[in-house]
C-alpha cells in the first residue's frame, strides 16, 4: 500500500523538512517499503493477546524527586541555532 | 441572554506539579525568576541521545488528582509522543499521555450558594511543560527567543466533560478545583503567573438539539478572564446562528483590554500529532498498595470540610466556606478552636475572618503567613470571654500581637489593658461622664435612652478600652434613674 505524495508532502510540512523532486521519488518508495511492511504485520491475528507497546518486560522505572546540577548555560547552548545573550534565537513565530 | 441556544463548554487546565525537580531528569522545576537556560541538561533541552526518567513525585501527585477527583485509576499506564515542530518543543515532540491516562471518567462537586453542581471529569494525565517563547525586535529583525528553563516541568492536564453550562458554573468550577490542588499540595494555583492555565471549549447546542463548531479560547489567565470570555463568545455565537451564520471551528485568545475573544494565529498543521507510545519510558504499573497508601495521605477535601465546621462547630455556612478556602487557614481554626474549648468555634471564627483577616490582607500576607500562633489566639480571647479585657481593648492586642508576635498577656500586662471593674474608679470614670454631657444626661431623662449608649462610649474612650461596659452601663443607668 503505497503513501500518497499528497502524504509525504503533508508529512513534511509537519517535520520541517524539504524534499528535492529526486528525494521525494526516493522517500515515496522508502516509507511505502515500510508501510507495507506494517501492513504485513497487521495482518497477524492478535485475538485475545494482551497489546504492548515494549518489547522489553521492565515496567515502572522511576527516579525519587531529587535535584541534579543542570548543565552549565554554555553547554545548554551549543547547539542553538542563533542565540542572543543567553537565549535560543530562532525564526519569529505567532503563538 | 442566547436565545434559543444551550452554551455546551469543556475544561482543559493545565496545572505544574509542586515537585523539586522535573518530570523526566533532575533539573530544578523551580524556574520562576532564574536566568535562562540555566535549568537545562540534556533530557530537557532535548539533545540527542538523552533517556528520560520517570519523576515517582510527579506519578503520585497525579494519582492524588485523580483519586481526589472520583477517577478509575488504570492498572497501568505509559507515556506517548505528542509530535509537533515548534521551538519551544526542542525535541520535535512533547512527552505526554494519549490512550492510557493516569485517570478517567471522574467528577468534581462544587457549590454555587445552595446548589451542589458535579461536572464530570474526562481524564487526568501527565505531561511535561514547553519551554518559554518571547516575541521581540533584534536588530530590526523578528525573532523569537527561546528559554527552556520550563521545559520538562511536571504537568497536570485535567480535562472536563462537555456540559450544558453558564459562565458563572464554569468559574466557580475552576474556583473549587484550583481549591482542590491547593489543598492536595498539588499545584500553587496561580492562574496570573501560569503555574495553572484554563483553556475552554464553547459551542451553542440550538433549539433542535443540533450541535455547532466549537471554538477554544486559550490561555485565560484569571478567573474573570474565563467568565468573561464565555459571556462573550455565547454572546458572538449566539449572534452568528441567530443570524444565519455558521460559527467558524478555530482557536481565540482573550483580550483583557478590549474585552473580548480575537482570532488566535495558529500553527497550521499543529492538530495532526502522530501520537505513539514512547519508545524511551517502559508503562508504568500502578499497585493498589501505592494507591491505598496515597488515600490515606489525602486531606479532607474543601467542601466536606466546610460541611463539618457547620455541623461539628456550629459555624454559619458563610464562615465556614470562607475558612476552609485555603487549608492553612481551615488548619489555623481548628488548631486555635482546639487550643481552648472554653472559647465557643463562632468567636474563633468572628476573629479569624473578621480582624485577622483584615490584618493579613493590609500586609498582604497568606494564610499559612499568620504571625500568631493560634493557641496565642485562644489565649486572647479567652481573656476576652472571660472579661479580663474588654473586646474593644482585645482588637488593640490583637494588632500588637500581629506586628510583635508576642503573647496576649504580656501586651495586656503591659499596657495596663485589663478591665477596670473596680467600683470605685468605675464611680469616678461615671461621674466624671455624666458631668461633661449635660446635653445627653437631659435627653436620657425626657426619654430617649438610646442615649445611653453614647455615654458608655465616651466612658470607654477615657478609659482606654478598660472599663467593663457592662458595668459602665449598668451604673450609669443607676445614676441617671
Ligand atoms: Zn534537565
Amino acid at each position: 500500500m503505497p503513501i500518497s505524495r499528497h502524504e509525504l508532502e503533508h508529512l513534511c510540512r509537519l517535520a520541517h523538512i524539504a524534499l528535492d523532486e529526486s528525494e521525494m521519488v526516493d522517500m515515496l518508495g522508502q516509507i511505502s517499503t515500510v508501510v507495507d511492511h506494517v501492513s504485513r504485520l497487521q495482518s497477524v491475528d492478535t485475538e485475545g493477546i494482551e497489546p504492548t507497546a515494549y518489547a522489553v518486560p521492565i515496567d515502572s522505572v522511576v527516579r525519587d524527586d531529587d535535584t541534579e546540577l543542570s548543565w552549565p548555560t554554555e553547554a545548554v547552548l551549543t547547539n542553538a541555532p542563533r542565540r542572543y545573550g543567553d537565549f535560543f534565537e530562532v525564526q519569529s513565530i505567532f503563538e | 441572554m442566547n436565545g434559543p441556544y444551550v452554551p455546551v463548554v469543556g475544561l482543559e487546565v493545565h496545572a505544574q506539579l509542586l515537585t523539586a525537580s522535573k518530570m523526566f531528569c533532575g533539573c530544578s522545576s523551580r524556574y520562576s525568576g532564574a536566568p535562562p537556560d540555566t535549568h537545562c541538561c540534556a533530557v530537557c533541552a532535548g539533545m540527542p541521545g538523552a533517556l528520560p526518567v520517570v519523576n515517582a513525585r510527579a506519578v503520585e501527585l497525579g494519582l492524588l488528582t485523580a483519586l481526589a477527583l472520583h477517577c478509575t485509576v488504570p492498572r497501568a499506564s505509559k507515556f506517548d509522543r505528542k509530535n509537533y515542530s515548534y521551538p519551544d518543543l526542542p525535541k520535535g515532540y512533547q512527552i505526554s499521555q494519549y490512550d492510557d491516562p493516569i485517570g478517567r471518567g471522574g467528577f468534581l462537586d462544587y457549590r454555587i450558594g445552595d446548589r451542589v453542581i458535579r461536572w464530570g471529569i474526562t481524564r487526568v494525565h501527565l505531561e511535561e511543560d514547553t519551554g518559554k517563547t518571547t516575541h521581540t525586535d533584534v536588530d530590526g529583525r523578528e525573532v523569537s527567543l527561546v528559554d527552556y528553563n520550563r521545559s520538562g516541568v511536571p504537568l497536570m492536564e485535567i480535562v472536563t466533560d462537555p456540559e450544558m453550562r453558564m459562565p458563572e458554573e464554569a468559574r466557580e468550577f475552576v474556583s473549587a478545583l484550583r481549591q482542590v490542588l491547593m489543598y492536595l499540595g498539588v499545584n500553587d494555583g496561580d492562574l496570573q503567573a501560569g503555574s495553572m492555565r484554563v483553556d475552554v471549549n464553547i459551542s451553542l447546542t440550538g433549539p433542535n438539539g443540533e450541535r455547532n463548531p466549537k471554538v477554544e479560547v486559550k490561555n485565560l489567565n484569571s478567573l474573570r478572564a474565563l467568565e468573561r470570555s464565555l459571556a462573550y463568545e455565547i454572546e458572538r455565537q449566539g449572534r452568528l446562528l441567530a443570524g444565519g451564520e455558521t460559527v467558524e471551528q478555530e482557536t481565540r485568545g482573550w483580550s483583557e483590554k478590549e474585552e473580548k475573544t480575537v482570532p488566535q494565529r495558529t500553527k497550521e498543521y499543529a492538530h495532526d500529532y502522530r501520537y505513539f507510545p514512547e519508545p524511551d519510558l517502559p508503562p508504568l504499573v500502578i499497585r493498589q498498595a501505592d494507591l491505598d497508601r496515597l488515600t490515606g495521605t489525602m486531606p479532607e477535601m474543601p467542601m466536606t470540610r466546610s460541611g463539618r465546621f457547620v455541623s461539628q462547630y456550629g459555624l454559619t455556612p458563610f464562615h465556614a466556606q470562607v475558612l476552609t478556602r485555603e487549608r492553612p487557614l481551615a488548619d489555623y481554626f481548628e488548631r486555635a478552636a482546639a487550643a481552648d474549648r472554653s472559647v465557643p468555634p463562632r468567636i474563633y471564627a468572628n476573629w479569624i475572618t473578621g480582624d485577622l483577616m483584615r490584618l493579613l490582607g493590609e500586609e498582604q500576607r497568606a494564610a499559612e503567613e499568620i504571625p500568631i500562633p493560634p493557641e496565642n489566639l485562644a489565649e486572647l480571647l479567652s481573656l476576652i470571654e472571660t472579661g479580663e479585657i474588654s473586646g474593644s481593648a482585645g482588637k488593640q492586642v490583637l494588632d500588637e500581637m500581629f506586628t510583635s508576635g508576642q503573647a496576649a498577656h504580656a501586651i495586656v500586662e503591659r499596657r495596663q489593658l485589663r478591665q477596670v471593674a473596680d467600683s470605685a474608679a468605675l464611680d469616678t470614670l461615671t461621674d466624671e461622664v455624666l458631668a461633661a454631657n449635660p446635653g445627653m444626661v437631659d435627653q436620657y431623662r425626657k426619654g430617649k435612652t438610646n442615649v445611653i449608649q453614647a455615654l458608655v462610649g465616651q466612658a470607654m474612650k477615657s478609659s482606654q478600652g478598660r472599663a467593663n461596659p457592662q458595668v459602665v452601663r449598668d451604673l450609669l443607668e443607676r445614676k441617671l434613674n
